[in-house]
């Protein structure tokens, strides 16, 4: 523990940005990190309660945030790096994309300001990369085992490393050109560098992970070749289906699914080719982003950074309190008012709104019809009801769909193994294993669209999981 | 004749405690004389108060009387009998207690007659004693056994002889009888067989005892000395033969250190050669009667180093030597004496206070500390009474030539033969120099080279450390928490909150075998020591080596290592090593086990059967010490348990009586807390070398871990410093002052081990519910070594993390925990049933997740009832108490939020040992009172007036605390702020002390006695007395009900929110379902559970907590985290480091401010465990919740422990059910007897109705005794309801007493009343004192110097808080302890004067004891030092000495020495006003360093003149 009583020495600091004006003009990152120095100090504000809750209800891979806190209060970079790394495959993504559910659960949170943890846990694994502390672990013993990670998101690449790691042999299939699935994808470059994401391909290369990139299984490949190849499979292709807004007008071209307008960006960025016809662009339009979470934010700032005239964010819940809620006590995530750093530079936020059509000619829409909205409790709990004679009217040249994922893809492998689905339709697992045995799954295909840190853990769970399985199938014969 | 009960369920006889009153009385001129036996009678019945009864209230504990043989009597007697006796001193009588079956008794007279025989002694002819059984209670008559004096003719012999004779004859027939077997052997009994004395005793209470022996009214009964004992046990078990005398002593206290005393003393029993005692001593052994008492062992063992040579005196001084550390002033041989009878024998430790005989001489001697009140009296004709109080015979103040005290340690002695009182000094000076020991021990004693010094640097292998740290357990955690701060402060790490991992047995994780064991603690029976203030009576040093015959003496006897402490550094080691002498060599054992892990025990097994034939063939190779060693873990060998080795070790050269060849040392990577060297040294270590503990400081000093600061000698000098005081603290905890004692003394209880496991290889250890055996400690061990030799990640961290006392995912479970936490929090923030609902299934599946005891449990089916039917809540919550914690330990917003919501639900809150702001008293505009119905009164007296005591529902004695039973505790001075020095009557800024022990509970009758003085200050009122559970605990309540308490608290050992070690939260005490089940069961078979009510605390959470005490036997619970967490703790467990975010643990204004604590989240949240409650007893059938208690019945273990190591417990104990067959209760149903009906009081109060009425002047006269005990303390409670707390105007009701006055004269004293005393008094004068004036002169008739008489007793002013006391005589030990505030002038203090004082001002106008002013920490007191030697008397830890110079002070000094002389008329007052100019340079003012600060910081505020600074704040922050 770094001070008995640092948190009243020291008041949190908050992660500076690039001014506005200047990171609107690129797509690098945002971020301003904190000098080593300010970092002691924010370490030295951890009480190393008797109980960390940003551990036990926050962090989801479970770091032992009060222990690298205190190391990095002592300088002990190496050793918090080492620490760290020891329950989070990724800590460079989570350090950047996470929304640090561990620091609503700090217990300076409950009437003061939360330990800084998750720039502290940036700092541990930037500085780690820089020193060259972070060395492929390959395995000492092999297994022979052949596995196979259908998917190279957050959680395949999780699962791929923890199973190479333990000695087996683990390819990624992964349908795009490059790894990364929604890290490099879906995220924007002003969010996550994609240098970072490769310089831990390098990392899981080294450790003798192998990537087939550019195959879709069930297309390129069959399960058939899936089963003879390979001990045991990992699905970890995510929740690829979108939430689809059915409403009259939704098939003009210029109403898109945020993550292929994500996407179409982000290879821009990457200078990698695109399919089909020249990309969305937002320059010089009326942009409208329908969905209020992370996605939609992304968006926000890409269609920002693209150059768009006006841009409307429209959330059919209400505006969440300024205040925690008494539904959602600490440590629990509360729905309260947040600002993303994309919304920070210029947009229009809409609550409780929702959109009754489209309005456009040919193929293009240019009005969006709304209204506004109330919640009741109903049979069902919650419903939502039109607020008579608040109809509006927004003109636009842009409709970008982010409104979620409901679940897995179900077309092509899923159907192909003959998977059974849980009640929402993602994959069923008992601890991480399909009704096919050999057939593991983790991630959002299993849990549907969440965290990246979620992810992650999945993954580590499902390698293990299957490690466990595979040595006890080695076993048996 | 009833046999006591047989062991059963938890209750196990082996516990039972007495304490008592004792008296002697002495014809000096050794005169027969039947008057010697009246004044023995009078003793007896003097003492009353200080024996207990049993459940009829007429059967007594035992009393019995020791005095010469009576031969007048008998001669005549047996005349009639038709036996001639020969002349006196010419044969033997023999008391025995036998069967009062004729055939058993008469096998049993011919063992006797041919046992006398085999020695060539001849039986006379036996008499049976006339009694009169009539005069018994029936629980003493069913156990009456048959008895009979048997005459013994001498042959010829006579004298010292013949005794000797007599007594191998009588352990010879001891011996027959035994050997004849069979259960009935144990109503044979020889009470005494000697030639000069004989001893009648039985279970009487003190009237019965000259009622029942006839002999002793006889007037042809004559003597010239006695000694009388009054008993008072634990338990009213019948047992006719453990009432005293002994056939040597009469003893009042306990044998702490029994069990190790017995294993030394089997020990020497193979080396014992003695020509005095002939060359067969097998008649002898075992020399300590395995089934007597600890006075009984102590009689044994005494007896027989008198009979083989050694004189009385000279034995007591090797038994029970005085402190002879550095700080003492004593002579070079008697130092040299004391010295080299340590190596000999190791002290019977523990509270003493002892008179002994040997039918010549006769005497009485206290122990080391004091702990147990004597005190003497000697007539102009030449007669001595010694007893436990003054005034138990009465004489004229002119017929007194002396009067005095026992002081610690020292002998008084009467030597009847020389007609004369032999002084301390003499007798010791001439026993020190009966051989040359100094000598002896300068050429002899091995002291070698080197060993000691600054330890060097050690090199170490980072890879292997790291091995070794996975292989034996370490986590980083333990690093961080335990070794760093040892290693930095040279202190023990604090923590806080209690403990809420799993038991060992029910951990998941591989454990230490240290971690199945808990320390045992002293409670009520006797007090622990304060090993910082007090330290001087401790010692850790210690001789190991080869030991020889100790009935003899020569130099060779302490050719032995010395030790100053029993930690060896590795370079140590390696010194020892290299000793090369043909006298004392040393060897080395492997302790190591083959890694197999098909069967890991059987490997383990082997292990140790080869290590303990290695040691077995060392020792018999000559070796003086044999070192066991674990260095040689490898790959393929796993070190064995160092524990378990070394008590397999020793127990095994027990048994093939080799012990006392050799000395062991443990060379151990595993032992590394205190608790760890503690347990070695409890079972068999002589010394232990922790070099893993070293290893890892240095490596841990490398990188940085303990700052830059560190010499890296230091490192290792602040850890042995911090582990050298925590085992003084663990011994001090058990009263326990010596090492030497301590070793091998196992004072431990094993919870979660197998049964035959511990017979085997910790025999003697107490384990009652099994658990796991060799094999699953082998598995632990083998786990662990898999970790280290099977991994060679050796990247960050390297060990394990931990998460024992911090919750982490990865580590231990832990009750308190993030779900917990929050869900508790939801639920009473939101008043949302439902999350509470979720906490409590979090909660107790956790349990069954095996986190607890009751976690185990499963309720037994009954027919249900309709929850409409069951109690409503709001009945079930005023059976909830909140935790004593106190304002103070936390913040007054806290205190006051508990307080609200508790009398809100009409429960009870506990003001804690903090006192209370009496404007709480009065009750809010809307109803709320902030009054704590509970007020707790604990060792420090904070707070306790007559004002506090008189507005409590409830008063609460705290023995001990859960989370470290048997220690004291410290509020540092920047905690002190305004408000709470206020409450405590302190002052701000300086440290708080609490002491270890309650001053005036020193014995199980002195508990009595607060009770006593407690019902007085508040009429009415109930009495609780607060334990933790223990192994024992239930026969301390038993006593502790028999004082007459309403209600006795069971507190678990895992509870607890305030600050402590951490060795002393995790591993003192045990569970409270063990504990609460014990008493349960013992009050029952003593048929004294319907006089009380049972509570019981320590982590409880929910509902099936609740019901599952219930059953077992609780009527109350108390909440202490929980309640504190829906007050929005979160356990960061930061509580001693003020830094509470949540402003509860806190005084920092700032924090305070963050309290968002409400009284409805307590209210709510104890009506929800209700409703749980109700609940449950609907579905177990139950309507009344009064109808659930005990009834153990309707519990049973849970269908199946599958657990790996749970599997092996065995709950059934538990689960007993005592035979109530008779009707007897087993819950409360009575209120007990009130005991102030006849209190003098009374009467004082009808006389003086116009003062206390009307404030109008009334002056009294009265006679007062011995037996008027606590006199005042009722006319307060009256007082103070009536006129508040400042009592009535100064001077208007004075009452003038003359005679001998009880103990606790003028408790509680109020102002305005006045008590003056015109004769003595005996202990606890003035405690509480609460603005009265007390006055004792000494007798004008009296012809003895006053200011050398001892005239009140011990323990004077206890927690005084204001008033004035003038002493016209010498006070005894203590002399206003923690004192916070009354004027007191004395002509005369003992040892430990004025400590822990905090307030007020003292006098002493004479000498003083030594360690004056221990843990002083305010208040001024002033000391004429004629011989100006009191900077060597005086404890210069906390205070300054300083001459009288200052004006003010000369003036204070001045006055208060002149009231002295107006209301004493002192002659010694008069003398030093009358020479004022040449004696105040004599005086020494004493001030303590810190209350000098904070008086200079309040003047200078004066001065400033502004109130911009609260105190409090510049307090904070200063």
């Amino acid at each position: 523990m770094g001070e008995p009583r640092g948190f009243l020495r020291y008041a949190r600091s908050e992660v500076g940005h690039r001014p506005v004006v200047e990171r609107v003009t690129d797509f690098h990152e945002i971020d301003l990190p904190l000098t080593p120095e300010a970092m002691r100090n924010q370490a030295a504000r951890c009480m190393n309660c008797g109980i960390p809750f940003c551990q036990g209800a926050g962090c989801p891979v479970v770091n032992c945030i009060p222990d690298f806190n205190d190391l990095v209060y002592r300088g002990r970079w190496k050793d918090a790096c080492s620490l760290l790394h020891r329950t989070n495959n990724f800590p460079e993504i989570t350090g950047r994309v996470c929304p640090a559910p561990c620091e609503n659960a700090c217990t300076l949170n409950v009437n003061d300001n939360p330990v800084m943890i998750k720039h502290i846990e940036y700092q541990i694994v930037e500085r780690g990369f820089e020193e060259g502390w972070i060395v492929p672990q390959p395995p000492r013993v092999r297994t022979g085992k052949r596995v196979a990670v259908i998917g190279s998101g957050p959680a395949g690449l999780a699962a791929a490393q923890n199973l190479a790691r333990t000695g087996h042999d683990v390819m990624v299939i992964e349908k795009d050109e490059r790894p990364g699935g929604l890290l490099r994808y879906g995220i924007p470059d002003f969010k996550l560098d994609k240098g970072v994401i490769d310089r831990r391909l390098d990392q899981m290369r080294a450790e003798g992970v192998q990537f087939q990139c550019g195959v879709t299984v069930g297309e390129d490949i069959s399960v058939r070749y899936l089963r003879k190849r390979f001990d045991g499979v990992c699905l970890a292709m995510g929740a690829g289906q979108p939430r689809d807004l059915n409403v009259p007008g939704r098939g003009f071209d210029n109403i898109v699914y945020a993550m292929e307008y994500l996407t179409a960006q982000n290879k821009l960025c990457a200078g990698e080719p695109l399919e089909g016809a020249a990309p969305i662009s937002a320059k010089d339009k009326v942009v409208v982003v329908i969905g209020g979470g992370d996605t939609g934010s992304d968006c926000v700032g890409t269609a920002r950074r693209q150059g768009a005239r006006k841009i409307y964010q429209l959330e059919i819940l209400p505006k969440p309190p300024e205040q925690r809620p008494s539904d959602t006590p600490w440590p629990n995530w509360p729905r309260i008012m947040r600002t993303s750093s994309s919304q920070e530079e210029g947009c229009e936020r809409l609550w409780s709104v929702m959109t009754k059509r489209f309005i456009g000619t040919d193929i293009l829409v240019s009005q969006l019809l709304g209204c506004q909205v109330e919640w009741i409790t109903g049979p069902q709990g919650w419903e939502v009801k039109e607020v008579s004679g608040t109809e509006f009217r927004l003109p636009v040249d842009l409709v970008l769909l982010a409104m979620g994922f409901v679940h897995v893809t179900h077309a092509g492998l899923v159907q192909n193994l003959g998977l059974r689905l849980d009640e929402r339709g993602n994959v069923l697992v008992n601890h991480h294993q399909t009704s096919e045995p050999w057939v593991f799954a983790a991630g959002d295909a299993v849990r549907g669209a969440s965290l990246v840190v979620h992810a992650i853990r999945s993954g580590q769970d499902a390698a293990a999981a299957m490690d466990r399985w595979l040595r006890q199938e080695h076993r048996g014969q | 004749m009833i046999v006591n009960p047989k062991n059963q369920g938890l209750y196990d006889r082996q516990f039972e405690h007495d304490a008592c009153g004792i008296g002697a009385v002495v014809d000096i001129a050794g005169r027969p004389n039947h008057a010697i036996l009246e004044y023995g009678q009078q003793v007896l019945k003097n003492l009353r108060h200080r024996g207990a009864a049993g459940a009829d209230n007429v059967t007594g504990d035992g009393a019995g009387i020791l005095l010469q043989i009576p031969h007048e009597l008998f001669a005549a007697e047996c005349q009639t009998n038709g036996i001639v006796l020969p002349a006196p001193g010419r044969y033997g009588v023999g008391m025995v207690f036998t069967s009062k079956d004729a055939l058993l008794r008469a096998k049993w007279d011919a063992l006797l007659a041919q046992a006398m025989g085999h020695y060539g002694l001849d039986v006379i002819g036996w008499r049976e004693v006339p009694t009169q059984p009539d005069c018994l209670g029936p629980i003493a008559l069913a156990a009456e056994p048959a008895i009979r004096q048997v005459f013994i003719d001498g042959n010829g012999l006579a004298d010292v002889d013949l005794e000797r004779r007599l007594y191998r004859a009588r352990k010879r027939t001891e011996r027959l009888v035994r050997e004849d077997g069979g259960t009935e052997a144990e109503e044979f009994y020889v009470v005494s067989m000697s030639c000069r004395t004989i001893c009648y005793k039985g279970m009487f209470m003190d009237w019965q005892l000259f009622a029942y022996y006839p002999d002793l009214a006889d007037k042809r009964t004559t003597t010239s000395l006695c000694i009388i004992h009054q008993r008072y046990s634990t338990n009213t078990f019948p047992n006719w033969r453990l009432a005293q005398p002994f056939r040597c002593i009469a003893h009042n206290g306990e044998i702490n250190t029994l069990s190790g005393n017995r294993n030394s003393m089997r020990g020497r029993e193979p080396k014992m050669v003695s020509p005095t005692l002939g060359d067969d001593l097998t008649d002898l052994f075992p020399v300590v009667d395995p089934t007597g008492s600890d006075s009984a062992a102590f009689d044994n063992a005494l007896e027989l180093l008198v009979q083989s040579g050694r004189s009385m005196p000279h034995a007591l001084m090797m038994m029970i030597p005085e402190a002879f550390g550095a700080k003492y002033h004593i002579s070079t041989d008697k130092r040299a004496f004391y010295e080299y009878h340590a190596a000999v024998m190791e002290p019977w430790d523990g509270p003493a206070a002892m008179v002994f005989t040997d039918g010549r001489i006769i005497g009485g001697t206290l122990d080391r500390n004091g702990l147990r009140p004597c005190r003497y009296l000697v007539t102009k004709d030449g007669l001595a009474i010694i007893g436990s109080e003054a005034g138990v015979v009465e004489f004229p103040p002119e017929q007194i030539s002396a009067k005095g005290r026992l002081r610690p340690g020292h002998l008084f002695l009467i030597d009847t033969t020389e007609g004369r009182i032999i002084s301390d000094n003499e007798i010791k000076s001439r026993i020190a120099r009966q051989s040359p020991y100094r000598r002896w021990l300068e050429e002899n004693r091995i002291e070698l080279r080197g060993l000691f010094d600054a330890p060097d640097l050690v090199e170490t292998d980072p890879v292997e450390t790291i091995k070794r740290m996975r292989a034996f357990g370490y986590t980083a955690e333990e690093k961080r928490m335990i070794l760093a701060p040892m290693a930095v402060n040279g202190q023990e790490p604090v923590g806080s909150m209690g403990n809420d991992t799993p038991l060992a047995v029910l951990s998941d994780r591989p454990k230490l075998l240290f971690s199945y064991f808990r320390q045992l603690f002293a409670q009520v029976t006797n007090p622990a020591i304060d090993p910082l203030r007090e330290g001087l009576v401790m010692s850790l040093t210690l001789f190991t080596g080869k030991k020889q015959n100790v009935l003899d003496e020569s130099p060779v006897h302490c050719r032995q290592l010395k030790l100053p402490h029993p930690i060896l550094t590795s370079a140590d080691m390696a010194r020892l090593r290299a000793v090369s002498r043909a006298d004392f060599k040393v060897a080395t054992v492997p302790m190591l086990f083959d890694v197999n892990r098909r069967s890991p025990g059987k490997a383990l097994r082997k292990g140790l059967d080869a290590l303990v034939k290695a040691a077995q063939a060392a020792v018999v190779d000559g070796a003086s010490l044999v070192i066991l060693s674990d260095r040689g873990v490898s790959q393929t060998q796993a070190a064995i348990p160092s524990l378990l080795a070394v008590s397999a070790v020793h127990h095994h050269l027990l048994r093939e009586a080799l012990r006392n060849e050799c000395g062991l040392i443990v060379e151990s990577a595993e032992p590394r807390e205190v608790m760890h060297f503690c347990l070695l040294a409890g079972y068999g270590a002589n010394a232990v070398n922790p070099y893993l503990a070293f290893d890892a400081l240095a490596e841990m000093n490398q990188c940085g871990d303990l700052g830059e600061a560190i010499e890296p000698v230091a490192v290792s000098d602040h850890y042995i410093a911090a582990i050298k005081k925590g085992i003084l603290k663990t011994m001090s905890k058990m009263g326990i002052s010596t090492l030497r004692s301590y070793l091998y003394a196992q004072l431990f209880e094993a919870i979660g081990l197998k049964k035959s496991f511990v017979d085997e290889y910790f025999t003697g250890t107490t384990s009652r519910i099994g658990g796991i055996g060799l094999d699953e400690v082998a598995r632990e061990a083998l786990s662990r070594h898999a970790y280290a030799y099977d991994n060679d990640d050796y990247s960050y961290p390297e060990i394990d993390m931990g998460g024992d006392y911090a919750f982490r995912y990865q580590g231990e479970r832990h009750l308190w925990n993030p779900t917990t936490v929050a869900k508790l929090q939801e639920a009473v923030r939101n008043d949302d049933a439902e999350a509470y609902a979720e906490f409590a299934e979090a909660v107790n599946a956790q349990s069954e997740r095996l986190c607890t005891l009751r976690g185990l449990f499963d309720f037994q089916a009954g027919k249900p009832v309709p929850i409409e039917k069951v109690e409503p809540a709001s009945e079930i919550v005023k059976r909830f108490c909140t935790g004593a914690m106190s304002h103070g330990s936390i913040s007054k917003e806290a205190h006051e939020c508990m307080a609200v919501a508790m009398n809100r639900l009409g429960g009870m809150s506990n003001t804690g040992e903090g006192g209370e702001d009496p404007a709480r008293y009065v009750v809010e505009s809307n109803g709320d009172s902030k009054n704590s119905a509970i007020k707790q009164v604990a060792s420090a007296r904070f707070g306790v007036t007559i004002n506090y005591l008189a507005h409590a529902r409830e008063l609460q004695i705290k023995v001990a605390q859960g989370a470290k039973p048997g220690e004291g505790g410290q509020l540092p001075g920047h905690k002190v702020t305004g408000e709470i020095a206020t409450l405590r009557f302190s002052t701000p800024g300086v440290t708080l002390i609490s002491p270890p022990p309650h001053h005036d509970i020193y014995s199980i009758e002195d508990l009595a006695q607060l009770i006593y003085d407690l019902k007085c200050a508040c009429p009415g009122c109930k009495v609780s007395v607060k334990l933790v559970a223990e192994v024992g605990v239930g026969t301390i309540a038993a006593g502790v009900v028999k004082g007459n308490a309403d209600e006795v608290l069971v507190s678990g050992h895992d509870g607890g929110t305030g600050a402590s070690p951490l060795s002393s939260i995790m591993h003192a005490g045990c569970p409270w379902e063990l504990g609460l089940a014990e008493t349960q069961q013992t009050l029952v078979l003593n048929n004294l559970r319907g006089r009380t009510r049972l509570q019981t605390d320590g982590q409880m959470r929910t509902g099936r907590d609740i019901v599952v005490g219930a059953l077992l036997g609780a009527e109350q619970f108390g909440f202490g985290t929980a309640a504190l967490v829906t007050l929005g703790c979160t356990l960061l467990r930061k509580c001693h480091e003020g830094g509470c975010i949540y402003g509860i643990a806190t005084q920092d204004p700032e924090l305070r401010k963050r309290f968002a604590g409400k009284p409805e989240h307590l209210t709510r949240y104890l009506t929800f465990v209700a409703e749980e409650v109700r609940q449950i007893m609907a579905e177990l059938g139950f309507e009344k919740f009064e109808d659930m208690v005990g009834r153990v019945d309707r519990l049973k273990t849970a269908k199946a422990i599958g657990h790996w190591k749970a599997k092996g417990l065995d709950l059934s104990a538990i689960f007993h059910q005592v035979d109530t067959s008779d009707g007897r209760p087993v819950r409360f149903c009575e209120r007990q007897q009130d005991k102030h009906q006849d209190h003098m009081d009374w009467k004082i109060i009808e006389l003086a109705r116009d003062a206390i009425e009307n404030k109008k002047p009334v002056t009294l006269e009265l006679p007062i005794r011995n037996t008027d005990r606590t006199i005042g303390a009722i006319l307060s409670n009256r007082i103070v309801l009536a006129h508040g707390p400042e009592g009535l105007p100064d001077d208007t009701l004075n009452v003038v007493f003359r005679g001998s006055a009880g103990q606790s004269f003028g408790a509680f004293l109020i102002g305005g009343a006045t008590l003056t005393l015109i004769g003595e008094s005996n202990d606890y004068l003035g405690k509480g004192l609460s603005g009265g004036r007390i006055v004792v002169k000494t007798p004008p008739e009296a012809t003895y110097l006053p200011h050398e008489n001892i005239i009140v007793g011990n323990t004077l002013l206890y927690g005084a808080t204001g008033g004035e006391a003038f002493i016209n005589g010498m006070a005894g030990e203590r002399f206003a302890v923690r004192n916070s505030g009354t004027v007191a002038v004395v002509e005369g203090v003992g040892d430990h004067g004025c400590e822990y004082m905090t307030g007020g001002c003292v006098v002493v106008l004479g000498g003083t004891g030594c360690n004056f002013a221990a843990g002083m920490s305010g208040g001024i007191a002033y000391v004429l030092d004629e011989r100006q030697l009191f900077d060597t008397l005086c404890n210069l830890d906390m205070v300054d000495l300083e001459t009288v110079w200052r004006e003010e002070d000369k003036s204070v000094l001045r006055q208060l020495i002149e009231r002295h002389r107006t209301f004493t008329n002192s002659v010694r007052a008069k003398y030093v006003l009358d020479h004022w100019s040449g004696m105040i340079g004599r005086f020494v003012k004493v001030v303590p360093i810190d209350y000098r600060k904070a008086l200079e910081r309040m003047k200078a505020e004066e001065r400033r003149g502004t109130e911009t600074t609260p105190a409090t704040e510049e307090v904070f922050h200063g």
